[in-house]
């Protein structure tokens, strides 16, 4: 950390408050302390492991085939045998959900990382050039949010899916697609956010001052405006992660997903929505998952939120 | 600001065109054309399918077919549907008080749920209060409208018997029982959508609140003896809203565009439902205009919301 | 029976020996009845008896308003430019044909004054002309009268490339002749044994001249009336919302006594299949829904509430898998699946009389389609007529299993049958749809277990049924080894229903993939008993040369037919409707009426 070991005396690393530079001895330690010391965050991070420990190794010990079809047991409740219970073929929804959970988290939480880096990334440019290149990048930005999702979505399956398959393999291509693809839909948002929060930020007086004091416009960013407009982007993070697990159904609906046997969490409730009065826990198990799994994240965002928050003290 | 904004609407025209370059392209290259169903039908020549395709002429070069589109818009024709082969300005001015109506009622139950209940979680972060207003807000992003959409249907529709389900533009009835009759069809459609995007602006008002509400100024105004509901309402809702505003503008021509999944399930006939159609019978014509307005629209928000920001907070200057 | 014995009962039909209505049942009986059963006496001259109309109401109108729905919306209302039949049915409500056929296959006259027949001197010996007699009388909705004019100018209307119809098909290579001003002769190029298409049924409903004149050839876009209908149909037109409401008020001049039922109808459209049953049988907000493509299981939970009930009108659409003839994995001539190759798989017919007993055709019916879809052998089903006894379907591992060790499939270690270094590997797609992606998981289980590996691909209706030449997903390029969809028969009788087997109709680069034939399958025999069956007059030998052009396809396991879906409609407990299989839903709305 340059706080820390100074390669050179800045000026900016003299003049901090001695308030701030206590806490800059290690920013990343202190974060992890006021991290840990919240109590929902460390609940959500625990519940979070819990299901990625499940769906990864889960399989190993529940060996139940994702496919196996049996008549005799269609759209049961949840008993020992299938403790989820079953579709209408009579699959059991364990299995499919533990198989599923591990391509809905990984699409959910990859394509949202897409989605904040590449809105961060145009938004805090955009922001702090402003003039052209803050023109040519919200033409983007606009552009994207203009864009009909569905024949574009199409386009690009029947562009790209044969190439990825042929150079990645069937499954890391198509995973690589969906993740950009759906990542790719949803950084407008964060890009225009960020964007706000620069303009606003960046006539702020502690911005004044790093940059009176010479600071580099590098710097200047990093250190100072990005830490503070990290409010909306976690947000907007964790809405991501829901929203990207939901398009994923939506996308292997069109064709684009994954096979359409493949059982993602999105897919398996989609598949359920019309049984909803006659078999309950087909919808209710996949809308759980999902639904705690995105609860545990907001509470990981809130504690990283008020962890890296330079102004709070707890 | 005005010099900013001057050379701003200069850039709308090329901005414009340059969209609608892309978009043509996307529509003329993605697969598809408009006569699916009457592949299957076998009582319909080959022949007849082929004739229709040169008649709309979609086997010409994409340059050709986009520069035809573009004069004709210039000249304000919008274009011609392929699938009800009507005038595409007739197809989307008929859906347009609809949408107005039921997403535009949305949006503003989304907006008088969310500012205050986000505003109130951030004075107390960690209280009951937020507790279960951030539960509530989780569960309408985490379901999607396919899934509240039918619990609404299943439980005020069909075991309750309260509300219609089937959304009909045109009600015979006159009078108040004409009013009434469309606020109880709008009931759902509206609570689906609302629950929805309120859910995830609950949200951000309450973290950009957080953001400033630990700030000095803030600070100042409580230890000047100010009463506590001045000091959140003058002087922190105020410098909160630049990413509420953001958020509402870009969520504004959303408006326009419908939302696809709840016109579908409660059958809105909104512009959503017209482009979802449209896009499914790839009727061209149609999706370009629903689209091309969409993307003027977004130019035109962003532009305005650039304008409140400096409102909001005159120290942003804009170079 | 053979064909003396048929002849026989004819004529004792003809002495006045047996009544029409016996000689059908016994047809029934024989599998050999319906629509075309009634076309045989119509070709041995007797008059076609009317089927007495179950219609009670006893006074025109008071019946309120029904309310109908369907969960596609008409997005136009000509029904020459009609593409589906969510645009048929919007128009039926306001236009009629000359007849329209019930679900016996019997015509029924709507503007036509009687059916022709040889006795009455309708039908010509040689089977290339028709006389249609026009019922007087008859008024638009705007009060001008219904004449012969009116004929003659829909087929010069449908016939002109310029218009570009979609019933130019039927109308293309005939004449049209006014014989007097109720009169009108139909003109057939060749002896034509299937006569009752150009003004019958569903692309038969007549446009007005008087307001379409003016519109004719590439003005027809401009005509106000392709959205303000005016017909001869029982309702006047209030307005239309394309691709979300038809309004229509009772016609109070309807040129039949007593009817229509209703004061007013309306049709809204829109959303999806489950939830405009729950609406009719769960709600009672509506009365009618159409097209009913449920689950049988929500189905049959939705009628519990008693609101109403499933009526189920037998058709002949077949859901069936296609078998690739051709390579779609080489590349000829910049086309795969190019009739110039072989399957490399299919080639060995092992292969594919193991994926016909590898299809739980039982399993699907029971478990997914239930009434909806019914198990079949055949690939024509209906009219009972032309349905062929000789094919037999089985579900049998086992067989599965003989048959590919047999012929020298050996099992790999991965589970999967290899032979000359040829992995049993196949591609298996279809659109996207619950029911077919359940199917295809059913029997990718099966598969599994044979040694055969199936990739799934599901592919967007709107792409997959698209005619677009750069989109290499459609199902007329067949670029993978396996697929399956549902043909449509519209019509009672299959002369273009099986043509997409004709060696003419295969899809290649050089038809830009129009052909209907995407199996690429090619033979002789079938190619003669089609060409023979489209001119012959002999009711009996041409039923006899489609059961085998039925059984060439199924022997040499052309396709494999999984089940034949009749139609599904959702109806309210009080309404009573008149539907058939043969004809739209809306095709007899005059005789509709709902239960005091």
């Amino acid at each position: 950390m340059a706080g820390s070991t100074p390669a050179s005396p800045t000026a900016d690393g003299l003049a901090l408050p001695a308030v701030m530079r206590a806490r800059s001895n290690s920013p990343w330690a202190e974060a992890w302390r006021r991290f840990r010391r919240h109590k929902l965050a460390m609940a959500g991070a625990v519940v979070l492991a819990l299901i990625t420990i499940l769906v990864l190794f889960g399989p190993l010990f529940w060996q139940v085939a994702i496919n196996d079809i049996d008549f005799t047991a269609r759209l049961k409740g949840p008993s020992w045998r299938h403790p989820f219970g079953t579709d209408d073929l009579g699959q059991d929804l364990f299995a499919r959900m533990l198989y599923g959970g591990r391509i809905s988290l990984a699409v959910g939480l990859a394509a949202m990382m897409i989605a904040v880096g590449v809105g961060t990334l145009v938004g805090a440019i955009a922001g702090i050039s402003g003039g052209k290149v803050d023109a040519v990048l919200m033409w983007f930005t606009a552009l994207f949010l203009s864009l009909p999702q569905l024949p574009l979505l199409l386009l690009i399956i029947y562009l790209f899916r044969d190439v990825l398959k042929g150079i990645a393999g069937p499954e890391v291509g198509m995973f690589v697609l969906i993740v950009a693809v759906i990542g790719g839909f949803r950084w407008m948002p964060v890009a225009r956010l960020v964007r706000a929060q620069f303009f606003s930020l960046r006539e702020k007086e502690f911005v004044e001052a790093a940059r009176a004091l010479g600071a580099t416009t590098t710097r200047t960013v990093t250190r100072h405006i990005l830490p503070n407009s990290l409010g909306p982007v976690i947000v907007a993070g964790t809405i991501d992660v829901a929203a990207a697990i939901i398009a994923e159904s939506t996308l292997s609906f069109l064709g684009l997903g994954f096979p359409p046997d493949i059982p993602t969490w999105g897919r398996i409730l989609f598949d359920a929505k019309d049984y909803m009065d006659i078999a309950t826990h087909w919808a209710l198990f996949p809308g759980g998952a999902i639904f705690v799994t995105v609860l545990a994240i907001t509470y990981i965002g809130d504690g990283l939120r008020d962890a890296l928050d330079p102004r709070q003290v707890l | 600001m005005s010099r900013y904004l001057l050379r701003q609407l200069l850039y709308v025209i090329p901005s414009v065109i340059g969209i609608s370059i892309v978009l043509f392209t996307v529509l003329a290259l993605a697969p598809g054309d408009p006569f699916e169903e009457l592949a299957t039908n076998p009582a319909i020549p080959a022949e007849v399918r082929a004739n229709l395709r040169a008649k709309f002429g979609l086997d010409d070069p994409i340059y050709q077919r986009y520069f035809r589109w573009f004069g004709a818009m210039v000249q304000g024709d919008w274009g011609f549907s392929f699938a009800s082969r009507v005038n595409v300005d007739d197809l989307i001015l008929g859906r347009l008080p609809v949408t107005l109506f039921v997403i535009g009622s949305s949006l503003l139950l989304a907006l008088v749920v969310a500012l205050p209940v986000g505003v109130l979680a951030a004075t107390r972060p960690y209280s009951v209060f937020d507790q279960i207003a951030s539960t509530l807000a989780l569960m309408g992003f985490a379901l999607p409208t396919f899934c509240t959409g039918l619990l609404l249907i299943l439980v005020f529709s069909i075991y309750l018997d309260w509300l219609p389900f089937v959304y009909r533009a045109d009600i015979s009835a006159t009078g108040w029982r004409w009013y009434w009759e469309h606020f109880r069809q709008a009931i759902m459609p509206v609570a689906v959508l609302g629950f929805f995007q309120g859910a995830s602006w609950t949200r951000y008002v309450r973290s950009a609140v957080l953001d400033v509400i630990r700030l000095d100024y803030v600070t100042t105004a409580r230890s000047k003896g100010l009463a506590e509901r001045v000091v959140v309402v003058k002087h922190v809702v105020r410098n909160a809203m630049i990413p509420v505003v953001t958020l509402v503008g870009l969520q504004l021509p959303a408006i326009f565009g419908g939302a696809i999944v709840t016109e579908q399930i409660f059958r809105v006939p909104g512009i959503g439902s017209l482009l979802i159609t449209a896009i499914l019978a790839n009727d061209t014509p149609v999706i370009m205009a629903v689209t091309f307005v969409l993307s003027c629209l977004v130019i035109v928000i962003n532009l305005l919301t650039d304008v409140l920001y400096g409102w909001l907070d005159p120290r942003i200057s804009y170079r | 029976m053979n064909e003396h014995e048929l002849r026989h009962l004819i004529a004792k039909v003809k002495r006045g020996a047996l009544s029409r209505r016996g000689f059908i049942q016994r047809m029934v009986g024989l599998g050999l009845t319906a629509p075309l059963a009634s076309q045989m006496l119509s070709y041995s001259g007797i008059a076609q008896a009317q089927a007495p109309s179950a219609y009670k109401p006893t006074k025109r109108g008071g019946g309120g308003a029904l309310k109908v729905l369907w969960w596609q919306g008409a997005t136009l209302l000509n029904p020459h430019f009609a593409v589906g039949t969510k645009d048929q049915e919007g128009s039926r409500i306001f236009y009629e044909p000359l007849v329209g056929w019930d679900n016996d296959g019997n015509m029924v006259p709507m503007l036509a004054a009687e059916i022709p027949t040889l006795q009455n001197g309708g039908l010509a010996r040689d089977g290339k002309s028709v006389i249609w007699k026009l019922k007087k009388g008859v008024t638009w909705h705007d009060g001008m009268p219904f004449t012969a004019d009116d004929v003659v100018f829909n087929w010069e209307y449908a016939a002109d490339p310029a218009t570009s119809t979609v019933s130019i098909g039927s109308y293309k290579d005939i004449k049209v002749v006014k014989l007097d001003s109720h009169t009108v002769r139909v003109e057939f190029p060749k002896p034509t044994p299937f006569w009752g298409d150009a003004f019958c049924s569903t692309r038969g409903m007549l446009i007005p001249k008087h307001l379409f004149d003016a519109y004719r050839g590439a003005k027809s876009r401009d005509a106000p009336t392709n959205l303000k209908p005016v017909g001869t149909g029982p309702y006047k037109f209030v307005d239309f919302k394309p691709g979300d409401m038809v309004r229509g008020v009772i016609n109070t001049a309807y040129h039949e006594p007593n009817k229509p039922h209703f004061d007013s109808i309306e049709m809204k459209g829109g959303g999806d299949a489950v939830s405009a049953a729950r609406a009719v049988l769960q709600t009672g907000e509506f009365d009618y829904a159409w097209n009913m493509q449920v689950e049988d299981e929500i189905l049959l939970k939705l009628e519990d509430s008693g609101k109403g009930r499933a009526i189920i009108t037998p058709g002949a659409n077949i859901e069936h898998i296609q078998v690739n003839n051709t390579d779609p994995w080489t590349e000829v001539d910049g086309e795969r699946s190019s009739a110039k190759t072989k399957h490399p798989l299919f080639g060995d017919a092992a292969v594919r009389r193991a994926l016909n007993v590898l299809v739980d055709r039982g399993s699907v019916e029971k478990h997914i389609y239930g009434r909806t879809g019914i198990a079949t052998a055949n690939f024509l089903n209906n009219p009972p007529r032309f349905t062929s006894k000789n094919m037999k379907w089985e579900f049998n591992v086992d067989k599965a299993n003989q048959l590919l060790d047999a012929a020298g499939w050996k099992r790999g270690s991965d589970g999967i049958r290899v032979k000359d270094g040829k992995k049993l590997k196949l591609v298996f797609q279809t659109s996207v749809n619950q029911p077919r992606q359940k199917t295809q998981a059913i029997i990718k289980q099966a598969c599994q277990k044979a040694g055969i590996d199936l990739e799934l691909k599901a592919v967007t209706a709107a792409v997959y049924f698209s005619s677009d030449v750069a989109n290499p997903d459609t199902y007329l390029k067949f670029y993978t080894d396996l697929q399956m969809y549902t043909t449509t028969m519209t019509q009672p009788d299959p002369e273009v229903f099986m043509d997409q087997f004709c060696s003419w109709q295969i899809a290649s680069k050089e038809n830009k993939w129009q052909g209907r034939n995407p199996t690429r399958w090619k033979n002789d025999e079938y190619d003669k008993a089609w060409r023979a069956a489209e001119n012959e007059l002999d009711p009996v030998k041409r039923a006899a040369l489609f059961i085998r052009m039925n059984d060439l396809v199924i022997e040499n396991q052309v396709v494999i037919p999984v089940v034949y879906r009749p139609r599904v409609a959702a109806v309210s407990n009080r309404l009573r409707t008149s539907l058939s299989g043969w004809d739209n839903d809306l095709f007899n709305l005059r005789d509709w009426y709902r239960e005091g």
